[in-house]
């Protein structure tokens, strides 16, 4: 009985995500800011926050600098870490150390993504560590500044997202990869498959659904793309918002208090994160069902 | 026959072969990305020794000798961190250990008993986790506006109570560990039900239980969005917004020797810990979660 009270309390603490996304839709048909020291709003006005955030080029920007760091970063994590789990679930490598190396790769997905962000920062700086390596090889004869180009600054974000998730993206082929059946493993050996082959041709084929999956959290995951770009541009997005993503502009809006605008970002966040979710949702299910 | 046996022991000369020469690449490979992996975290440490004049020098491979001394100027400074420290450390333990037991209690529930709207509430708590906490954070600051829990940690630590990812997690692990004829021979025993969650289920699910507290404790020890929008007073402040604080101050002003300091006061602890533990963590990512 008591088991059940308290289940009701937990439900109820649900609360604290359920009428707080009820509000924040509620919120998006208003408009409601301040202008200097006076307070506009809250006024209804339909959908026009959502025609402002479109119509003014700012969702689409953001929308597309997420999803190309998001790219940048996922693309060689992915290969990475097929490449890894492929090794180390290999029974003809017999791969040492393997404990060791597990838990290095691992090691950057629990360190804060704010202090890593920091840390970059400061190596990367032009009179960091990094800069005075590169002139000290003859690299560059005067500092680089990583912080004022553009692709070099996405490419940082993309580095540290990669870094810090590529490890997480191995543990997790790896296990789909050891539920493979040794058996087909043995045949295709015997039938006189090369590794490649049997990579390519079983391994890859048979791992498409928890590759689907990995795909999808992490694209969810990009989409929350925050502490990283947030820390390393200080909330600016520079070079000209070309790193700023769509979560940074929701702060930025947080913060200034612009909660109608935030609102409908919000619900456009919701309702994509929404159908990729559902997608995941999908595919797990139909695991079990297995 | 004589043909056939000899491309039968050429082709085994020639996986021996392949195979050792894929052993050394593989190594060689996994030996660069470790120490892609390490080499930052390695500067950070070398840097964190290293006073402002040395390190306007530029780099040296080799530690030096004002690690104290950097840490001493940073502990005095005006960052207030051993404040920050405290505020992570409370808001972390609390919401590790009340989100961990109350969703293994939650996910007993589901598990052990038979009750009306049971698979709803369980497709329900599997929506709510599916909705990022970002989405719902404008509604959020309002809610705890109205509560008059702005600017106080309790904002962070109660929500964590119902965390419905951690509760997914034990699910998952009951299903494939906990079986239910040892509740109903507890039941039979006249162990009440609180008695035999605490002394028959919780033991049981140690290792499930174990893992979720060190993840949930360094999400929120990472945790920089909520905290950021949550609390305002510098005293109440938690290490990453401290950290952002750093950035957004005007940097170059700084003793460079105390800004690597904050930052490896704010990793090393994490990665002492993940060493110490690193066994559960690792073997615990895969454990309650998806199956291939």
């Amino acid at each position: 009985m008591g088991l059940h009270i308290l289940n009701s309390i937990y439900c109820n603490l649900l609360i604290f995500q359920l009428v707080p996304l009820a509000t924040t839709i509620y919120n998006s048909f208003f408009e409601n800011y301040r202008s200097g020291l006076t307070q506009i709003g809250p006024n209804f006005v339909g959908l026009q926050n959502y025609g402002t955030i479109i119509s003014n080029g700012d969702l689409p920007t953001y929308f597309i600098n997420t999803m190309i760091m998001w790219l940048m970063g996922f693309i060689p994590q992915i290969l990475l870490s097929l490449l890894l789990g492929a090794w180390f679930t290999d029974p003809s490598l017999r791969l040492k150390c393997q404990t060791f190396f597990k838990t290095v790769i691992y090691l950057p997905n629990l360190i804060m993504a704010s202090a890593f962000a920091m840390l970059f920062f400061t190596l990367f700086s032009d009179s960091g560590p990094i800069n005075s390596m590169l002139m000290q090889m003859g690299v560059f004869k005067s500092a680089y500044q990583f912080m004022s180009h553009v692709w070099t600054v996405r490419t940082l974000v993309a580095t540290m997202n990669c870094l810090m998730w590529f490890g997480n993206t191995t543990i997790l082929l790896m296990a789909g990869m050891l539920g493979i059946d040794p058996s087909l493993f043995e045949a295709a050996q015997v039938d006189g498959a090369t590794s490649t082959q049997i990579f390519y041709k079983i391994t890859l084929p048979l791992l498409r659904p928890i590759l689907i999956f990995v795909m999808i959290t992490s694209l969810i995951g990009g989409l929350q793309m925050f502490d990283v770009p947030q820390i390393l541009t200080n909330g600016t997005g520079d070079p000209m918002r070309s790193s700023m993503t769509l979560i940074m502009y929701l702060n930025k809006h947080l913060f200034s208090k612009n909660y109608g605008l935030a609102g409908a970002l919000s619900v456009f966040l919701f309702v994509i994160t929404g159908i990729l979710s559902l997608i995941v949702f999908k595919f797990t299910n139909s695991d079990k069902v297995k | 026959m004589d043909m056939a046996a000899n491309t039968t022991i050429a082709g085994k000369q020639d996986t021996g072969a392949s195979v050792h020469a894929r052993r050394v690449v593989s190594y060689v490979v996994l030996i660069l990305i470790s120490f892609l992996c390490l080499f930052w975290f390695y500067v950070l440490f070398i840097n964190a020794t290293r006073s402002n004049s040395e390190l306007s020098l530029g780099f040296s491979a080799v530690p030096s000798t004002h690690f104290v001394e950097n840490w001493t100027n940073l502990k005095n400074g005006t960052l207030p961190i051993l404040n920050g420290l405290i505020n992570s450390l409370v808001i972390a333990f609390l919401t590790a250990g009340l989100a961990t037991y109350f969703s293994a209690m939650t996910a007993y529930a589901i598990h052990a008993y038979d009750f009306k709207g049971k698979k709803f509430m369980f497709t329900f708590i599997l929506m709510i986790m599916m909705i990022p906490t970002q989405v719902t954070v404008l509604g959020f600051l309002q809610l705890i506006g109205k509560m008059g829990l702005d600017n106080n940690p309790a904002a962070l630590i109660v929500p964590a109570i119902a965390s419905p990812a951690v509760f997914f997690y034990m699910k998952q692990y009951m299903d494939s560990t906990l079986p239910l004829s040892l509740v109903e021979a507890a039941r039979i025993d006249g162990s009440g039900e609180f008695r035999t969650f605490n002394q028959i289920v919780v033991p049981l699910m140690k290792p499930a239980i174990a893992v979720q507290a060190i993840f949930s404790f360094v999400n929120s020890w990472n945790n920089y969005f909520t905290p950021a929008l949550v609390l305002h007073d510098d005293t109440k402040k938690t290490l990453p917004i401290l950290i952002a604080q750093l950035r957004s101050a005007d940097w170059l002003k700084f003793d460079m020797g105390q800004v690597y300091m904050m930052i490896a006061f704010s990793i090393f602890p994490v990665i002492i810990v993940y060493l110490i533990l690193s066994k559960h963590i690792v073997g615990g990512v895969t454990l309650g979660g998806v199956k291939g």
